[in-house]
């Protein structure tokens, strides 16, 4: 037997242990005591703000009448879409129940909000009820207007050679349908995005990468032709994204066609027609993926909430960019895609704007004022192939903001990027709804 | 990551994982690193016959969590992009070495007497 120097004592073994469960004791930082309450916060929307919101909340108030508006029985993990519609998930991946993420000791109205009277301070639902509020947070999402492209119904999707993914699970799941079988036969596919403000603004991109990647691996990469339809003269919102994109594009044949808007298509031929500076252009198509305009629902515009010179087709709600407060009624907030601020409509931005509005909404409730403030932050993996992806973030300033400067690099096409879109990702944001992220 | 802390950390991976085989699994890593404290301090040394072993079976552990990393992503080593994923990957591979060598270790320790 030999006899290593190594021989460690009991002692050491205990003071191990010790520390061990030291480092398992220590649970993070202390919050505050909440604040005892007899206000009344409605929030419109239980989807990936209204509800990291509400669990938030119930821990910092005390007493308060908290009341979630939502008519929707099924919550959507909507960044997992662009993964279903490449065949990566199946739908349910993206599903679960509304109320398995909402807490005890709230009243949940599973109606939608029919109507807000920001002057008397109460929100009618499409059930007919009245509810009072002292603090209101509207987050009820966007409407994708399909309607909007002439020729164009839901119907359509998963053949004709035509993919929605924005749509929602099923949707996406047709949309792989239609998807691939153009990777396996080939032809010209477009991939559109609208001219109004959108969620992820990132998602076209990459279901354009991705089905020329699935195309490519199965050796048909000679059979296709790829059109970009960008909305104007750029590829993405932030200009060194943009350049980075279009070197991507040029590397892997994927043509970009600059302010080409989606108007109306003719299913039956397969043609598209496009506007564009030089009028209206009629592309053919093989493949095309729709994404119809995007704007705020109907119950914000007619509420008078919106921006009245700013967005005026899409009815964004008039807040503070940093605060998220309503800039004529300081008792509401915006939060997540109906926000009428530049960027923010993913989940990434919807994690930093949510501690924003808690902050704010608690201090008005305590009768002190909010200190925190939204950067525009937006965070976006965005694939460019299977198991690849550019972690790319950025502010309002279009500053790119890495998490991980000098260790994940933003710019490059990397597989933890994408372990972290595939692994890591679903289980933020669940953190998030459960307030603990 | 805006506030990553160690609370978020851990809400995040008993997500991945699901609650409870989460902790399940950091129970098992406890108990792993106990037991092969537990023999270190009973035996008063290191047996370099049982070492020998643990150290045979470290490529099989490296390889084997490369291997279940690609297994549960959609992905494969021909997508490594950069010296971060290089960087990863050792790190995968370097866990899976070290956690096979001290189980292996631990249980000859426990299995056989304390001749070894």
């Amino acid at each position: 037997m030999t006899q290593s120097a190594f021989a460690p004592s009991r002692r050491i073994f205990l003071g191990l242990a010790a520390s061990g469960m030291a480092a398992a004791a220590w649970s993070g930082p202390v919050r505050a005591a909440p604040v005892k309450t007899s206000a009344r916060v409605v929030i419109i929307g239980a989807g990936a703000g209204g509800t990291a919101l509400v669990n938030r909340l119930i821990d910092r108030l005390d007493g308060a009448s908290i009341t979630i508006i939502d008519p929707s029985e099924k919550h959507l993990y909507q960044p997992g879409l662009s993964l279903v519609a490449a065949g990566l998930k199946p739908a349910s991946y993206t599903e679960s129940r509304t109320t398995d993420w909402l807490p005890g000791g709230i009243t949940y109205i599973n109606k939608a909000a029919a109507g807000i009277d920001p002057e008397t301070r109460r929100v009618t639902t499409s059930g007919g009820q009245a509810v009072d509020y002292d603090f209101l947070v509207v987050a009820p999402g966007l409407v994708l207007d399909h309607d909007a492209i002439e020729g164009f119904s839901l119907d359509l999707v998963g053949s004709n050679g035509i993919g929605a993914l924005y749509a929602g699970p099923e949707y996406a799941a047709r949309t792989w349908q239609a998807a691939s079988k153009y990777t396996e036969e080939g032809g010209v596919g477009i991939f559109t995005r609208p001219a109004t403000e959108m969620k992820c603004a990132g998602a076209p991109l990459k279901h354009t990468f991705l089905i020329d990647d699935i195309a490519r691996t199965a050796g048909n990469a000679g059979k296709t032709e790829i059109i970009y339809a960008a909305n104007n003269q750029s590829l993405f919102g932030v200009p060194i994204v943009s350049e980075k994109v279009r070197m991507l594009f040029e590397n892997r044949g994927i043509t970009p066609a600059y302010s080409h808007v989606l108007k109306s298509i003719e299913p039956g031929s397969q043609r598209a027609t496009f506007a564009t500076p030089d009028g209206d252009t009629e592309l053919e198509y093989d493949y095309l993926h729709v994404i119809p305009p995007q704007r705020a629902p109907d119950v914000i515009r007619q509420s008078g909430l919106s921006w009245a010179d700013k967005w005026t087709d899409q009815g964004w709600v008039e807040v503070d960019r940093q605060t998220l407060r309503h800039l004529r009624y300081p008792e509401i907030f915006a939060l997540g895609d109906v926000a009428g601020v530049p960027k923010g409509k993913t989940a990434a931005s919807v994690k930093w704007q949510v501690p924003v509005v808690e902050d704010h909404l608690v201090a008005a409730i305590a009768g002190t004022e909010g200190t925190a403030t939204y950067n525009g932050y937006t965070s976006c993996p965005l694939i460019t192939r299977v198991g690849r992806a550019m972690l790319i973030e950025f502010d309002y300033q279009n500053n790119l903001t890495p998490s991980f400067p000098g260790i994940i690099a933003p710019m490059e096409e990397l597989w933890i990027s994408w372990l972290m879109k595939e692994v890591a990702l679903k289980a933020t944001y669940n953190a998030m709804l459960r307030g603990k992220a | 990551m805006k506030d990553l802390t160690f609370t978020t950390l851990i809400a995040v991976f008993e997500e991945i994982f699901g609650r409870g085989l989460f902790w399940a699994m950091v129970v098992a890593a406890v108990v792993i690193t106990a037991a092969y404290l537990y023999v270190l301090v009973r035996d008063r040394s290191m047996s370099m016959r049982k070492f020998l072993l643990a150290q045979l079976s470290m490529p099989l552990g490296a390889i084997a969590a490369v291997l279940f990393v690609q297994l549960i992503t959609n992905s494969g080593f021909s997508d490594i992009g950069g010296p971060i994923d290089l960087i990863v990957l050792l790190g995968v591979a370097s866990l899976g070495a070290v956690g096979i060598a001290v189980l292996v270790y631990t249980l000859q320790s426990l299995i056989r007497s304390r001749t070894g």
